[in-house]
Parts: structure tokens; sequence; C-alpha cells
């Protein structure tokens, strides 16, 4: 009868309403059609492990975020054609009026001064954008490190590497696009790299270009392939690695209660939800105030480009050091025979050399488990001192990339340090093959050395206290542990489907007990 | 993503629990802090929209909404982080292979229902195959060789020309006396000055080492009027302009990556990357005293390519 009658007191009314009110309601209408709710609890009760370095690939999400969203800003504004148009007389930023320039530069730095905001859009987007090739380093790294990539997760490293290539690619067509004196430059570059290709390096330049360098098209493909087809494979890749991350189960580092068999953590909803839409906003917020406080590519100060033109101390963006370095630091090797060129003082740098880099990262996985057979699954992780030979490999590799980058900058070094070139130049040369071989002994005896801190690594060296008794013996005592390194973690418990609250359940009892429902009565 | 065959477990906690508590040790003063840092976010909002509505300056209103983002973001944080349960919390990692019998009868139903049947046809199967690959092939000419021209020769030809006249990006001609020892000029070929070929390819640096004409190397006696001597202006590394000219040295350096040409020895490279001379264009004046090219240049200038003799 009650379910006829129309609920009058409050009471009735939450009855009718039944126990998880509307938000319940809701669940019943959906799943009844789409049939969610087991598999949803799944996913709402996903472990995420709290560890700092998970952060990493958050923070490469996030400010990919902020790229889609800016970027499609900058597409409402920015004009992808390299015809020529005069700057209007009136326009804000006085050295540039009356000049010639392509309808690129002029829709860049239109945007920069008199579009609201734009400015604070076209910082945002660069600044995101080296801080997503940054944090795509870094995430490789702390994966690399711990061996997360060893099986079951080969294929997910394999999306990884994937995708760092191609936010270095998009970067690149990115910074291409303002047609300014120095990403022009960074064309011409890129075009004579394309030409160093053996056999087949003029076709591809003639069909980037649509025919020789410079040509009227070029700005037009890379607008597509910048703001369509790249991010349209990252979005993708994005969803695929996420989507094998889901399936396989986050890693974590051995700890209490942490086996192959289980995740610890928090769940996704709610803590890890807050967390990480917290840090989404962070990162935006980041990304907001270097766009707002740290100026970025210029280009109003670095004018329109003109082939025969050049500025002194030209940089690519910071990702690109490594290939400026190596293309400095190479011996000026070209091979000349039967009539057919080889520029291996290009090739070898540009070509070669990154393919090689790729593809060792790409095999990773495969290459380690030649040396050490082993084809075990591995969900815990590996403190990187306890495999000592890859973590030396990581560090001497990492060595060799960063005296590249340095070597980035010769003119620079030698003018601050008032030395000559060449000296620099020899310099570097040397350091590219002493300082990785150095690194790999130094890095595998450093993780050695920390093996024997044992069950205490991680925590803070305690104080040893020494005390003379009065027979003159001295006895050393380790002081008390620091606060907060004392702090023994709680035993984890699987996550909570139905919270009883025990006070409240006993005045409630009457209400639901004839449903039988357990509920956790508010 | 989810394990259909394994029932999701149904748990109960107490919230009671130790792991149900708030890491927070005092969750309500927490809370508090929590509430100023949306409240500080709100303001920043706030003043956003004030400051874009008086289109006060980008820093500005930047940073105003950076700061914004950045104490919501804080807030959201530290909420998950101080007043939610605490845990930690386990989940079970269920084996993702299937059973032996079911990893079999995939492989059955794939075999004996396709595969097999399939491979009966050899002769339907190549066709099959060869009309696969014919499409793939020729579907590449429109995404491919539709992209741009073949490159021919075009690599290895100038617009320079015996007879040329010499402009600078003006279109002026050069006159012998216009340009003092240790002086230089970007020059053209007559009327190209503002093309694209003329720029990208064409363009050649053009320096007065000394009054009287000089030997740069065996063969080319003549090749510098009254000390004018002329070089292709695209580094034979990358091809960036080779703009900068050291006088007292008397070498051009690129800028790019600091390679370095002798100026009086046929522009052999000294130092950096680069492999090969700039390419030296041979000079003559005309009666009027004006610069012209005694002919083109004698190899591709620019930076090596496969092709390249
Ligand atoms: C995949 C990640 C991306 C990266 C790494 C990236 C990187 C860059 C960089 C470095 C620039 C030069 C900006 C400057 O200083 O002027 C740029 C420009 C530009 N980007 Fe992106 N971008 C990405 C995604 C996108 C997306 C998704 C869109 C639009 C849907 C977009 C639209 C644009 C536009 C229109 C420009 C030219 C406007 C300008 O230069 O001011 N980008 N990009
Ligand atoms: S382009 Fe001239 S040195 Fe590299």
């Amino acid at each position: 009868m009650t379910a006829t009658a129309t609920p009058r007191t409050k009471r009735q009314k939450k009855e009718a309403a039944g126990p998880y009110g509307n938000v319940g309601k809701t669940v019943d209408v959906l799943d009844e059609r789409l049939g969610f709710a087991k598999g949803g609890r799944v996913f709402m009760d996903k472990i995420f492990p709290d560890h700092w370095s998970f952060m990493l690939g958050e923070i490469a999400l996030y400010s990919f975020v902020v790229l889609l969203v800016t970027g499609v800003f900058l597409t409402l504004y920015f004009v992808p054609s390299q015809r020529l148009m005069t700057v209007p007389m009136d326009f804000p930023y006085k050295p540039l009026r009356g000049d010639t320039v392509s309808e690129a530069f002029y829709s860049t730095i239109n945007m920069s001064f008199n579009v609201r905001c734009g400015l604070l859009m076209r910082q945002m987007h660069h600044w995101a954008c080296d801080i997503f090739v940054a944090s795509i380093v870094v995430h490789m790294a702390r994966v690399f490190f711990t061996g997360a990539f060893r099986k079951p997760r080969e294929a997910n490293w394999l999306v990884g590497v994937t995708l760092l290539i191609l936010a270095i690619t998009n970067g690149f067509l990115g910074y291409s696009l303002p047609d300014d004196l120095v990403s022009g430059t960074g064309i011409r570059i890129a075009d004579s790299i394309m030409l160093s290709i053996p056999v087949i390096g003029s076709y591809v330049s003639f069909f980037v270009f649509g025919g020789t360098f410079p040509g009227d098209i070029v700005i037009e493909r890379f607008f597509i392939i910048h703001v369509l087809l790249v991010p349209g494979a990252i979005m993708g890749l994005v969803g695929a690695h996420l989507g094998l991350l889901v399936r396989q189960k986050h890693t974590q580092f051995p700890g209490k209660g942490r086996t192959e068999r289980n995740v610890v953590g928090s769940p996704m909803f709610p803590v890890f939800i807050f967390k990480t839409q917290g840090f989404l906003f962070m990162v935006l917020g980041a990304c907001a105030l270097l766009g707002a406080l740290a100026q970025i590519n210029p280009v109003w100060q670095f004018g329109q480009y003109y082939a025969a033109n050049i500025s002194y101390a030209v940089q690519p963006d910071w990702y690109m050091g490594f290939l400026d370095g190596l293309l400095r630091v190479m011996p000026a090797w070209e091979f000349n025979n039967f009539g057919y060129t080889i520029p291996l003082e290009v090739t070898f740098p540009a070509v070669i050399f990154p393919g090689i880099v790729f593809n060792i990262a790409m095999a990773w996985p495969w290459i380690e488990q030649q040396f050490t057979k082993d084809k075990q699954m591995h969900h815990l992780l590996d403190r990187p001192r306890d495999v000592p030979h890859r973590t030396a490999f990581g560090v001497a590799f990492f060595a060799l990339l960063a005296i590249l980058f340095i070597a980035s900058s010769t003119d620079v070094l030698a003018n601050f340090f008032h030395v000559s070139l060449n000296f620099v130049l020899i310099l570097m040369r040397v350091l590219c093959f002493v300082v990785p071989v150095i690194a790999y002994p130094v890095t595998y005896f450093i993780c050695i050395e920390l093996q024997g801190g044992g069950s205490l690594m991680g925590k803070r060296k305690r104080a040893n206290v020494v005390v003379r008794t009065e027979e003159g013996e001295y006895i050393a005592n380790p002081s008390d542990p620091r606060p907060g390194d004392a702090h023994e973690e709680l035993d984890a418990t699987p996550v909570p489907t139905f919270i009883i609250d025990e006070a409240v359940v006993v005045e409630a009892e009457e209400v639901v007990s004839e449903g039988g429902v357990k509920v956790a009565a508010r | 993503m989810t394990d259909q065959h394994e029932p999701a477990d149904i748990t109960t906690v107490t919230a009671d629990a130790p792991q149900m508590q708030p890491l927070a040790k005092d969750p309500d003063a927490m809370a508090n802090k929590i509430g100023l840092l949306f409240i500080l976010g709100l303001i920043c909002f706030l003043g956003f929209g004030v400051a874009y509505w008086q289109d006060a300056a980008f820093w500005l209103y930047g940073t105003l909404i950076g700061a914004g983002l950045v104490a919501l973001g804080s807030g959201f944080i530290a909420w998950g982080k101080y007043l939610l349960p605490k845990g930690p919390f386990v989940e079970e990692r269920h084996v993702l292979a299937s059973s032996t019998e079911e990893r079999t009868a995939f492989s059955a139903a794939l075999m004996e229902r396709g595969v097999a049947p399939i491979k009966r046809r050899k002769a339907l199967g190549a066709l099959l195959g060869g009309s696969l690959g014919v499409f793939s092939i020729v579907a590449l000419f429109p995404l491919v060789r539709s992209l741009g021209p073949l490159p021919g020769d075009s690599l290895a030809t100038t617009n320079w020309k015996k007879g040329t006249r010499l402009v600078d990006i003006n279109g002026n001609f050069i006159h012998i006396d216009q340009i003092d020892v240790g002086g230089f000029a970007t020059v053209f070929p007559e009327g190209l000055q503002l093309t694209d070929d003329g720029q990208a390819i064409d363009q050649t640096f053009l320096i007065r080492v000394d009054t009287e004409p000089f030997t740069t190397a065996k063969g080319r006696e003549d090749w510098t009027p009254s000390g004018y001597v002329a070089y292709s202006k695209l580094c034979t590394h990358l091809g960036c302009p080779v703009g900068l000219y050291e006088q007292q040295l008397e070498v051009l350096v690129c800028p790019c990556h600091q390679s370095m040409f002798k100026v009086r020895e046929a522009a052999i490279p000294t130092f950096g990357p680069a492999p090969r001379p700039l390419p030296q264009l041979p000079l003559a004046v005309d009666s009027d005293g004006y610069l012209f090219a005694a002919a083109g240049y004698n190899e591709p200038v620019g930076p090596g390519y496969w092709e390249r003799p």
C-alpha cells in the first residue's frame, strides 16, 4: 500500500526514493540499458600507487591538454600562408610598420599584439610544448630505471617511445609555423638534412616542399600536419597507453604488503580523482604563469624569414639541442665516389644517430632480455641500485645526450670562458666519448655501494650518538628516527564498497532492514 | 578493461577503520585552509575577469588566472590527500591470461573456421593478394608522387649565367668603386633579388678583399677584378647563409655551426663541420664599371646530396 500512497513526510519521501536517492535512480536507469555497474565499479576501485614518480606521466598528459586548448585558440587567428603582404601603418609594434611579411608571420604577430589573450595563449602553447616533451622524457626515465617496461608492459613502452617521437616532431613543426627568421632557418636546416639521406634525399625534399626550398606551400603543409595529423595520432596513442595501463594495472615499488599479485595505494574514486583533477589545474596554472611572466619565442624581434638573411646565435627548442650539438662536433666527413655523394657529416648526426637512439629505445625491453634471460612477469618495480648494469647504461646514455646538448652552444661557451672555439670543439669531441665511458662504471659502483643500505634506504640517515661511560668506554647508539621516518604504514584494506557507520546503522535499521540492503544512512 | 569472469568483490568496511580516517591530524583546520585556497582562486578568477574586461596588461591577467588555477589545484589536491580516506587500499591483480582451454578454443576457432577453408582457395588468395599489392602501390601515386615535381638537375643549377649582372637586395647594380676594401654585400642575379629562387639558391656573398685582383686558386686567376671576390652564400654544411665576415682574419663564418672559410684561398673550410669550400662565382667588369658574372657556378651550391657529382 505504501507504494501507491504519495509520500508525505520527509521520512516517507526518503524511503520512496530508495537508499541512494536520485543518483541511485539514475544508475538504475542507465545500468538497465548499458550494464555498466559492475565494470564501472571495478574502474572506480582501480588502485593508484602513492609514489611521486607516478605523477610524471600525468604532467605529460595535462600539458597535452593545455596544448590542445591553447592550440585550438591559435588556429582561430593563425593564417597558414606564405603569401606576402604589407604590415599596416597603424600596427602597434612600430618597427614592423610597412614591412613586407608573409601572412603566417603577420597573423602570428597580429594575434600577439591585437588579440586580447593572444600573446598569453601563444606563450602558454609554447611553454606547454617544452613541458610536454620534458615530462615525457622524465617519465620515460622513471619507467626505464625502475624496470617498469618489463613483461607484460613491452607494448606500452613502444607506445611511449612513439609518443616521444611524435611530440618532438610536432614541436618542430609548430616552431616552424610563424615563418620568422629563426624558424625559417630551422626549416632550411631540415631541408638540408632531408637532402643528406642517401638515394632518396632529393626526392624527399622535393615532395615535402613541392619543389625547391622554400617554395610557397610548406607552411600550409606543416600546419595541417601540426594541428590535425600528429595531434590526432598522439590522442589515439595516449588512449592506447592509458587503456593498456588500466588493463594491466599499475606497477608498484616493493614495500609493506605489496606483492606481485596486488596493487596498494589510493582508489580512483574519489581520492585519485581529486588529486589528479587538482594536478590538472596546477599544470594549467603553471603554464599560464609561465606564459604570463616568461617571454618565449618573441618572433617580432626576429622578423620575417628571408632566405638570404641570418641572425646570430640561432638556437632551436631545447629538445632539438642534442641534434644541433652532434652536427657541430661531427667532423666534416663527406664521401664522394662514382659520381655520388654521401654527406656523412650531416647524415650521421641528423639521420643515423637519432635512428640508432630511437631504435635502441624501442628495442630496449628485448635487448635487456638478451642479457638477463628473464621471461618472468614483473609487477613490482626495481630499485635502480638493484639493477646496476641497466642503471649505469641509462646514466651513460643520458650523459652522452647531455654532452651533445651542451655542445650545441660551443660558440656561447667559447665566448663566455674566453677560450678558442677550436678548443671547445675538441674538448666536446673528447667528452662525447669520455663522459659516458666514465659515467658507466661510476654509476655501477655507486649502485653497488647503495645496495649495502638495505632496508634503511630512502629514510634519512640517523645520527650516531656516541656516549662516553664513566669507565672511559665509548658506546655508539643510533639516535631516534627523525619525525616522519618512524611512521609505520597501516595494513592495506580492500577498497570498500559499503561503508557501515555502526552508530547510524542501529538507528536506521528499522527504515531499511525490510529491503535487506546494507546502507550507509547519513 | 574489466575482467568479466571474476565477480567484482563486494567489500564492506566500517567507517571507523583506521584506513578510512583522513590523513590530516585536525581535519577541520585543514578544511579551513583548503577553503582559503578556494577563496583565493575565486578572487583571482574575478580579478582575471575584471583585468580582461579593462584590457589590462597581458602579464597581469595571465598571472591572475595562473595563480587562481594553482590555488584551485592545490586546494583540490589537499582535499584528496588530507580529507579523504587515507588508506592504503589494496586491489587484487588477477591473472590476465585466459585458461589453456580458452586459448586453445580461440586458436581452433581462428584456424578451423577461418584460415583453413580460406587457405584451400590458393588461387583466389593469390589474386586477392596481387590486387591488394597493386592497389597499395598505385595508392602511393596520389599520396606521394603528387606532392611535388621530380628534382631533375635543379639542385645542380642556379640562375647565374655568363653575363648576369650582380644586384643588391634593392635591385641596384654594383659599381666597381662602390665598396671599399673590407666591405661586402649580398648579391643576386639581376631581377631575381626578391624571388624565392634568387633568395634561397642564388644568394651570393660579394666581398672587396683588395684593390688589385688576386688568385684564390689555380685556374681562377682572373675571377677577382679589382679585388672583388664572390662566393655562394649557402653553407656547404646545411645551407645556412654564411653571413658573417671577419675582416681582420679574412674569413667567412657561418653563424649556424661556426664553419669558417678562407676568403683568399677559394673559401676552403678551416674550421667546423662544412665539408667543402664555398663555390666561387667568377666576376668581370663591364665598360661602365659594373660587376657581372663571367660564368655561372661550376659546381652545385649548398649542402651535399646523393646525386651531387
Ligand atoms: C602535440 C602537441 C603540440 C606541440 C608539441 C605543439 C607545439 C607548438 C609550438 C612549439 C609552436 C610555436 C609557437 C610559437 O611560439 O609561436 C606551435 C604553434 C602553433 N600550434 Fe601547436 N603544438 C601542439 C599541438 C597543437 C594543436 C593540437 C593545435 C591546434 C589544434 C596547435 C595549433 C598551433 C598553431 C595554430 C600554431 C601557430 C601559431 C603561432 O605560432 O603562434 N598545436 N605549436
Ligand atoms: S650550416 Fe653552416 S656550419 Fe652548419
